[in-house]
């Protein structure tokens, strides 16, 4: 395996819009609001730029073709900017543009955005498109609440969990995220609830109730990159490095292939171990402090927590009902609200995990603040569906960890 | 005229759904009471993702069995034919998985069209796949609404030892309009029902008839299943008198399970009969439609083999009463679609010739280096462990038994029939695919569930008016064949 690039990139910045139905905003206001806090933090010029990323899931119903937008929005001095998409993972993705060009000493400073404007499509739920000429001949139009939920059968099936206990686990992922959800002043979502509105809401797609599905949201998130001896220079005490960017594509063996059982996600086991490798993570059960994971649904949540080797296999679903991930559990997962309350503007997701995780380690995260000091935190952004995906993995740390 | 060309096997075809006619009185009776009398029984539905070209394929499986025939000729007679102008005959050919060098025939135009093209084929020397299938549209309170049923059957005719011999043919044609529908037009226009009887239907096939028994050298107390695919139950009984018919020996009209199937009905009343009769007995097939056709068949008693045929397909059913989901599945109820309809289902030409087997055909491909199957064919296998290029050779799935991996019922995603089931199958033998399961209820998911690949439509090209057909998996139910591994 390559030598990785941990702790030579160092994060300088970052800055997240409120997430939600923002109607009065469209996607350049929502990158200027996420900017307009990154590069405050970063304490630095726009003309310091070298370079920017720029991720974005869907295309018809937003800002249109190429990194122009983004220059466009944020007036930068015609420096590359370059469009990334990679599905939901498309946040992660920009990331990993921009901290691959500091990296590799192409770029002193360098940008990453995500934006999404989602609530343009009029309907709930994530826009119908096409997959390719193929699939629309041979494929499903199925939504993507229904390409997750069959995650659930596959894993009872496995495991034999009666779908009483699973969809109780699953109750509780939400319960969870929604406790943390409301003490985020940024998030879609605000309100409690309780396990029994979730069991009992109206079914989506079997079994993934409306209380399993994440929120459908517009946003922005960004993060400015450097190396540490630039933070350094800059003035900034406490340091946060990346630990590991890894990530992994199917290759059509889950679809394809023979063996996959349907009940978890092959590329995240793969991008996990890789990451964990990168970071020099032996135990990431005990070493990870925090997590935000791609919890497009409930039970999305539950199995990724065993294919990032946190639960193990087959467990998860005990662990979660043992308040495991809850904000004072043991690995807290969401402790911002997750995808499925602080939402999903699809392009600017895995950004805002990394940005929860930045604040978390500087403990400016106000009232979701974790107690325990966190050292380690990994964020899984997640893009396609379970048979054919795109997994990307971020472990972000204080420099010295 | 008795030649050594017979009928080789027969195949039928119903769909799952029966709409109980008393469902649709109840809805309409307010309007048309009159109806009442024919409130009776159910009939078969088509579900919205067929048409007489998907149902002419399942009947044609059915007829072919898993024999490994050559086919000269394959033939659709239907009057709901999908496309005016691409020839439907053709599609079914690629879903059948037959030869490129297979003659293909659409015939059209009148109900008796199916024992038209039979008569033609048995006349002939060549092998033909003869199918036939209709789904009329009936206007909401109709009459027809009442009487047509849907339904698919098939006649293999061709050379050597068969399940019935044919003794003769004949055929008249007079322009007797008792009821048309223009090129375009959704629906019929009748006449008065009793005038179609008393002056078209009675004199006209009894005339028919006995001029045939004339020709054949038979008389009709010498018939054992006497068929007149007549679409009112009173046309037969005077004829049975003025031919000399055993009363007894008139064949079912099915009025009461399926309904009449248009084009296809004759054929399907003799699947029906065929799967039972005996050596010897004797078989007049009539088929109406502005003239007759009158045939002769002697059945070889060979005929048990076809387990999966009409009785299987007519036990294979769910009682239907919802009649709003019946008018909107045939556009008769406009009802909200919302915007994920909107979804475009353009269908390129150029994508649809080239994966020509894999969607029609269901063709996937088999390693020649490793024997990785998969689905679809790609120039790199996707076998893990070796890379093995251009090693893909055609390999059929749509007989093969598949099971459930995984499911779910979306009710987000928009579909005609909601919630849509669909999730991932194994194919027995290998290979595997993302599916919509069709004709399901909640109870029939389940990891592991044995399921069978169908010919469906997959979606509706609104706009450009283009029909994109593809394969789903059902519920392997009751005695059905599972398939062959």
């Amino acid at each position: 395996m390559a030598r990785g690039i941990k702790d030579k990139v160092a994060i300088l910045g970052m800055g997240c819009a409120r997430f939600g139905e923002r109607w009065d905003k469209d996607a350049d206001s929502l990158m200027v609001e996420a900017f307009d806090e990154a590069i405050g933090d970063a304490g630095i010029d726009v003309s310091e730029i070298d370079a920017a990323w720029l991720g974005v899931g869907f295309d018809g119903q937003n800002i249109g073709p190429s990194g122009i937008p983004a220059s466009m929005a944020l007036r930068l001095p015609n420096i590359g900017v370059t469009k990334v998409e990679n599905y939901c993972a498309s946040g992660t993705e920009s990331f990993r543009g921009a901290v691959y060009a500091v990296a590799s000493g192409a770029a002193d400073i360098a940008l990453a955005m995500g934006v999404e404007k989602l609530k343009d499509t009029g309907y709930g739920g994530l826009p119908v498109r096409s997959r390719g000429t193929r699939w629309d001949m041979m494929g499903v139009t199925g939504s993507a609440p229904g390409n997750f939920a069959q995650l659930a059968a596959a894993y009872r099936s496995k495991h034999g969990v009666n779908e009483g206990d699973l969809k109780r686990a699953m109750a509780h992922v939400s319960v969870k995220s929604h406790a943390n959800g409301a003490k985020n002043p940024k998030a879609h979502l605000r309100k409690e609830l309780d396990i029994d509105t979730v069991m009992n809401a109206p079914m989506i797609a079997e079994p993934l109730g409306l209380f399993d599905c994440c929120g459908v949201s517009d946003g922005a998130a960004c993060a400015i990159v450097t190396t540490p001896e630039i933070a350094k220079a800059m003035g900034k005490d406490t340091l946060i490095t990346i630990k590991a960017l890894q990530l992994a594509a199917s290759n059509g063996w889950e679809m394809q292939g023979s063996g996959w059982d349907g009940s978890y996600f092959h590329t995240t086991r793969v991008a996990a171990k890789r990451a964990y490798e990168e970071a020099g993570v032996s135990d990431p059960a005990s070493d990870i402090s925090l997590t935000e994971v791609h919890d497009c649904f409930s039970i999305t949540e539950l199995v990724t927590m065993e294919d990032l080797f946190i639960s193990k296999e087959g467990e998860a679903w005990k662990d979660v009902l043992n308040g495991d991930f809850d904000a004072d559990g043991r690995t807290p997962c969401q402790i911002d609200g997750g995808l499925k309350c602080f939402g999903h503007p699809i392009g600017a997701s895995g950004l805002r995990m990394i940005y929860e995780n930045y604040l978390q380690l500087l403990g400016r995260a106000g009232e979701r603040q974790r107690k325990d000091p966190p050292s380690l935190c990994l964020s899984h952004n997640l893009g396609g569906m379970p048979f054919q995906n795109i997994s990307a993995i971020a472990i972000v740390g204080l420099a010295d960890a | 005229m008795t030649g050594d060309v017979g009928i080789l096997s027969v195949g039928a075809y119903l769909p799952r759904r029966r709409l109980q006619r008393s469902a649709i009185h109840q809805a309409n009776s307010w309007f048309v009471p009159g109806l009442r009398g024919l409130a009776k029984g159910e009939k078969a539905i088509a579900n919205w993702d067929e048409d007489a070209v998907t149902m002419a394929v399942e009947a044609g499986r059915n007829c072919l069995g898993t024999e490994d025939r050559q086919i000269a000729t394959v033939s659709l007679a239907s009057t709901t034919l999908p496309f005016v102008d691409r020839l439907n005959a053709g599609i079914v050919k690629e879903a059948l998985n037959l030869s490129d060098d297979v003659s293909a025939i659409d015939t059209t135009g009148s109900l008796r069209s199916a024992t038209s093209i039979l008569l033609q084929a048995l006349n002939g020397s060549q092998t033909q796949l003869c199918l036939s299938a209709d789904t009329r549209k009936a206007r909401p309170g109709s009459e027809g609404e009442m009487m047509q049923g849907d339904a698919g059957a098939a006649v293999l005719v061709g050379r050597g030892e068969g399940i019935a011999k044919f003794l003769g043919g004949h055929s008249v044609t007079i322009d007797f309009v008792d009821h048309f529908r223009q090129t375009g037009q959704d629906f019929d226009y009748a006449w008065e029902s009793r005038w179609i009887r008393d002056e078209g239907q009675v004199p006209i096939l009894s005339t028919a008839i006995n001029e045939g028994l004339t020709k054949f050298g038979v008389g009709g107390a010498d018939i054992d299943h006497v068929l007149i695919a007549a679409p009112m139950r009173a046309v037969p009984k005077p004829i049975l008198k003025a031919c000399d018919f055993q009363p007894e020996n008139l064949s079912s009209l099915l009025y009461e399970d399926v309904g009449y199937a248009g084009v296809a009905h004759p054929i399907l009343m003799l699947a029906r009969v065929l799967e039972t009769a005996k050596a010897g007995e004797k078989i007049l097939l009539v088929g109406f439609g502005q003239g007759a056709d009158v045939l002769l068949f002697e059945a070889t008693g060979k005929n048990t083999e076809n387990a999966a045929g009409f009785q299987t397909a007519l036990a294979n059913k769910e009682a239907d009463e919802n009649y709003n989901r019946y008018l909107f599945h045939r556009d008769l109820l406009d009802l909200d679609k919302g915007m994920r309809a909107e979804h475009d289902e353009k269908q390129p030409g150029t994508t649809l010739a080239r994966d020509r087997k894999g969607v029609l055909g269901l063709i996937g491909g088999k390693c020649s280096k490793t024997g990785t199957v998969q689905f679809p064919k790609t120039d790199i296998s996707v076998a893990q462990n070796i890379r093995a290029m251009d090693t893909q050779e055609d390999y059929p799935l749509s007989d093969k038994p598949a099971s459930i991996v995984t499911y779910t019922a979306d009710r987000l995603t928009f579909s005609m029939d909601p919630p849509v089931y669909y999730g991932m199958v194994d194919f027995e033998g290998g290979g595997r695919m993302i599916a919509e399961f069709t004709d399901i209820q909640a109870e029939d998911v389940e990891v592991g569930r044995d399921m069978r690949m169908v010919f469906r439509i997959k979606a509706k090209d609104d706009k450009r008016h283009f029909t994109k057909y593809f394969w789903k998996a059902v519920p392997v139910r009751n005695n059905e064949n599972r398939g062959n591994a």
